[in-house]
């Protein structure tokens, strides 16, 4: 049977016409197929090919005629929907050699229409707009940018929510969807454990624990430092927690956060016990609240362990040092030696610069973030992250620069006896993070030494083997300068104080209480 | 993607900001485009206010 | 309705429009023009502000009219309020450079059989010494009484007689050869008049026909005002889309450059005009261009003209050396502003994506990427006629104006209000 539509005021070039009735031809069921201008000269030849009808007649010259035999109605339909399809397909662009780039969100969506998640990382004060933008266009956003207003977070969130999506910021530097890592991440095998954290670097410490532990990520959600604040009430934390809960990938759920407003904690209990999974809370310096479903830890460094066990289904009790007895004989190492009296610590992740002050302050006394008042031994806790270091400044993740000046300055200050860093490898961080601060350090070390002191520098590092850096390679060249590297954050900061405070030692190791 | 549809991939990326970003992206293969951003409106605040005001309804 | 959906139905109204030459009857007829009433390109504009260009044209087309027996007396009778100047806009038309319409004068007639509208310009005079240029010697006038007197009336008879030349087709495929309809319109012109010849040798006959058939033939640009009602046809539905941020009308009278917003209705958002930069006929330079004139922007409005300037790579050597990679250049860069893309002005050189159309002032402000118009460049010495090509920038006050009527409206609508 025949079936023809006529497009009034349409027009396509002959060449056009011909390769679409071409592909019509091509269809099952499709005997003959015409696309034509509807000029006197092609309606003969239509009438000629026997497709001509009483629509057809009706075309003018301006109009497109489509018509087609084919063994049946249904063919008939199916080969005139296809024409519809190939007629008003859009174009894409041809790909982007050469072109500029687009300018906007909408321009890059012109070119990937699929796009499932935007990444911005422009200054606070439009990010929230560019934002609000990709959620209503259905994408996940990763907020990277700061200084975005709090009120705009909570308007961002409930939108968010309201889509079924995920704004993961703001201030959020690490993320990893579906196995590919966002901002600033490692590179850790996909597994199932499912990352939930406020912080970058708690994400990526941890992340890069569970690496090492030879278990995997399957997605890790940022959250943003506000989220579980009392004006946004954890709105991205329950709402990551639901959605790791109904992913078949993910076996367990961590949730790395410092500690929740009260206001925050019913919501977040009450998503956690809808998980349906294990779920370690990992709460820098919070108590578990009594009642609770999940496993809370005090230490980034307790998290992953925490996670393995539940995920295998052994036991496991957090200790200070991982090995008790080689720790011991380091520290007996640097017994000797006159030496300034504070630890000085100079971090690049705000989230380790934390955990190192709660674990150190009840040891050594109320710490000190700024130039410290000089004559007491408490404890400097510098992060070089934050804005008041990183203004006009790359922050010191990418730049080592800012923080080996200060290494340097160290080396000449009589009151500080030992130093305590962090190292973050990583994609988008300095490809070289620990050549720069090595150098720092040896140096530093000469200038105390020729000053008869003695100055002892401590580290960890975030990362793993198939980091750009390689951890390996960082690692050496650390310990090539002299410097201390402990497993984790929490046990380099424990064991900066037992090099301070050797009086202390027995009860930081756990020998006593 | 809503999450309705779960967390699983493939991604695909727009990027506004830093261009390591996308750079990494594209080293591991995900389609990304990058945004040449600059601030709307080159950045007066009256035109930005205005803007903001003109935004496409939540639907 | 939210501005999503308001801007989809005013593009929709803009590129579904199906626009068919119908007729060609006195001005006074289609548009109801009254005596002494002078139509022009561009926003409102009082005599004192008019550019010696437009004044020169409105002196020509007083004379025309007999309103005035010499240039003394029309300029006397102009300048002493006996005239009223209106926008061609105002009245169902549009005209090019100075844009004069006035109640004799035979007006195309373009009627939008998707809306129900209908847009008129004159008959395009041709090249070199003509009224839109602000020439009105004894030539120019005896050319406006023939087109008047003969010309018009055969037109007429032929497109009556004919049921309507299809435009939407046409100009397609004129883009395809080439023409993006505002500084190239060889082909389109080519195309009517081979879709007209028929009924024009039926209605006419002898020396009157040779003498159209003639006038027709031999200028390129005679498409260019069929070009421009076209885009009036379909952008006057959008206008009144409440909520609308799509631009519906663009243009210039020398002095202001005017735009129109969707959700604006008729309001105009006026700023100085620019001139236009380009390439100059023998014995010119920058220093006779006279700043930017005429209705014909209507055309970049719906996607032709500067906007798909990757039609035609020969437009493009105006604006830079190369052609090919500057035009493709300029059309990407259109794409940023523009709402959508046409689904019948297709771009060959671009693997047939849509023209640019749909131009959003909330894009113009954001990028502050403003539309390239292609123009013709007039003579700032009235009756010097054209001294060349080029493009020119729609100034960016205008869309900012636009912008903030617009959140004034949402906020009055009750849309705006902060959540």
């Amino acid at each position: 049977m025949i079936g023809a539509e006529v497009w009034r005021s349409f027009y396509q070039d002959s060449v056009a016409l011909m390769r679409l009735a071409e592909s019509l031809r091509a269809l099952d069921g499709v005997e003959e197929a015409a696309a034509l201008m509807g000029t006197p000269a092609n309606m003969e030849i239509l009438a000629q090919a026997g497709l001509a009808t009483a629509e057809t007649a009706t075309a003018t010259p301006g109009d497109l005629v489509l018509a087609v035999r084919a063994t049946g109605e249904t063919a008939v339909r199916a080969a005139l929907a296809r024409a519809r399809e190939l007629l008003t397909e859009r174009r894409r662009a041809p790909a982007a050699a050469g072109r500029p780039a687009p300018r906007t969100l909408d321009a890059a969506l012109r070119e990937l229409p699929e796009a499932n998640v935007a990444m911005i990382s422009v200054p606070g004060a439009y990010a929230a707009l560019e934002a609000k933008r990709a959620l209503l266009r259905g994408l996940h956003v990763f907020l990277f940018s700061d200084n975005v207003p709090l009120a705009d977070e909570i308007e961002l969130k409930r939108l968010a929510r309201r889509k079924r999506l995920l704004c993961m910021g703001p201030d959020c530097g690490t993320a990893y969807l579906a196995g590919v890592p966002l901002g600033f991440a490692n590179v850790v095998p996909r597994g199932r454990v499912g990352l939930v954290a406020a912080s970058g670097t708690g994400l990526q410490a941890v992340a890069c624990h569970l690496a090492a532990l030879g278990e995997g990520v399957s997605h890790g959600i940022g959250v943003g430092g506000r989220d579980l604040s009392a004006e946004v009430g954890g709105a991205m934390t329950t709402l990551a927690l639901e959605a790791l809960g109904a992913d078949s990938s993910t076996s367990l759920v961590v949730v790395i956060s410092k500690p929740p407003a009260p206001e925050a904690l019913p919501a977040l209990e009450d998503a956690v016990t809808r998980v349906g999974k294990p779920v370690v809370v990992c709460c820098l310096g919070a108590a578990a609240p009594p009642g609770t479903h999940a496993r809370w830890v005090g230490t980034l460094a307790d998290a992953a362990p925490a996670a393995v066990a539940g995920l295998r289904g052994e036991t496991w009790t957090p200790r200070p040092f991982g090995d008790a007895a080689a720790v011991r004989a380091r520290l007996a190492a640097h017994a000797a030696g006159a030496r300034g009296r504070s630890v000085l610590g100079l971090y690049t992740g705000g989230t380790l610069a934390h955990e190192a002050t709660l674990l150190l302050e009840p040891l050594l006394g109320r710490a000190v973030h700024g130039p410290g008042a000089g004559g007491d031994a408490a404890p400097r806790i510098i992060d070089l992250g934050d804005d008041e270091f990183t203004r006009g400044r790359p922050h010191p993740m990418i730049d080592p620069g800012a923080r080996a000046a200060r290494v340097r300055e160290a080396g000449r200050d009589r009151e500080v006896g030992v130093l305590l860093l962090d190292l973050v490898l990583g994609r988008a961080a300095h490809p070289d993070p620990a050549g720069p601060l090595a150098a720092a350090v040896a140096e530093a070390r000469r200038a105390a030494h020729a000053d008869g002191r003695s100055l002892v520098a401590v580290a960890s590092v975030v990362g793993t083997a198939a980091d750009p850096q390689g951890l390996d390679g960082q690692v050496k060249t650390l310990l090539a300068a002299g410097i201390e590297v402990l497993p984790t954050n929490a046990e380099a900061a424990r064991f900066a104080a037992a090099v301070a405070r050797p009086d202390l030692a027995p009860r930081i190791l756990g020998d006593r209480p | 993607m809503s999450l309705d549809r779960g967390l699983g991939g493939p991604l695909r990326v727009i990027n506004l900001g830093l261009q390591v970003f996308a750079d990494d992206l594209r080293a591991a293969g995900v389609p990304v485009v990058q945004v040449d951003w600059r601030p709307p409106a080159g950045g007066d605040p009256a035109l930005v206010a205005l803007l903001a005001r003109l935004e496409d309804d939540e639907d | 309705m939210g501005i999503r959906e308001a801007n989809a139905e005013a593009l929709r109204r803009i590129v579904d429009a199906e626009p068919v030459l119908v007729d060609c009857i006195p001005a006074a007829d289609a548009l109801g023009l009254e005596p002494r009433v002078v139509l022009h390109a561009g926003p409102p504009i009082a005599w004192e502000a008019m550019c010696p260009t437009l004044q020169a044209a409105v002196i020509g087309a007083l004379r025309h009219e007999r309103w005035a027996a010499s240039a003394e007396d029309a300029a006397r009778a102009a300048a002493g309020g006996d005239i009223r100047f209106e926008p061609c806009h105002h009245r169902g038309a549009v005209g090019p450079m100075t844009g004069m319409i006035t109640r004799s004068m035979p007006v195309l007639v373009v009627e939008n059989r998707a809306a129900g509208n209908r847009a008129h310009a004159t008959i395009n005079e041709g090249l070199g010494k003509v009224l839109r240029f602000g020439a009105s010697d004894a030539s120019v006038l005896a050319r406006l009484a023939w087109l008047q007197q003969e010309a018009g009336p055969l037109l007429g008879r032929a497109l009556r007689a004919s049921g309507g030349i299809a435009l939407r087709p046409l100009m397609a495929q004129a883009l395809t050869m080439g023409d993006e309809m505002h500084q190239r319109n060889v082909a389109a012109s080519s195309l009517l008049l081979r879709a007209l010849l028929p009924s024009l040798v039926r209605a006419g006959s002898g020396e009157a026909l040779a003498r159209v058939v003639e006038f027709i033939a031999g200028n390129d640009q005679f498409f260019l005002n069929v070009a421009m009602a076209v885009g009036k046809a379909a952008t006057d539905p959008a206008a009144g889309v409440a909520g609308s941020t799509l631009v519906t009308t663009m243009a210039r009278n020398g002095t202001e450059f005017g735009i129109r917003v969707a959700g604006c209705g008729d309001r105009w958002f006026t700023a100085p005009v620019n001139t236009p930069a380009g390439l100059y006929f023998p014995g010119f330079s920058a220093a006779d261009a006279n700043p930017d004139m005429g209705d014909s922007a209507i055309v970049e409005t719906i996607g032709l003209g500067g906007m798909a300037m990757a039609a035609s790579p020969a437009a493009a050597r105006f604006v830079g050396a190369g052609g090919l990679e500057e035009a493709l250049a300029v059309t990407e860069e259109m794409r940023e502003i523009a709402a959508g893309e046409h689904p019948h002005f297709r771009i060959v050189t671009q693997r047939d994506r849509g023209a640019p159309v749909g131009i959003d002032v909330r894009r113009v402000v954001t990028t502050l990427v403003t539309p390239v118009i292609n123009t013709g460049i007039a003579g700032r010495t009235p009756g010097t006629g054209q001294v060349g090509a080029g493009t020119v920038r729609a100034p960016i006050a205008c869309f900012t104006a636009a912008l903030e009527a617009l959140a004034t409206a949402r906020q009055s609508a009750g849309q705006g209000v902060a959540r």
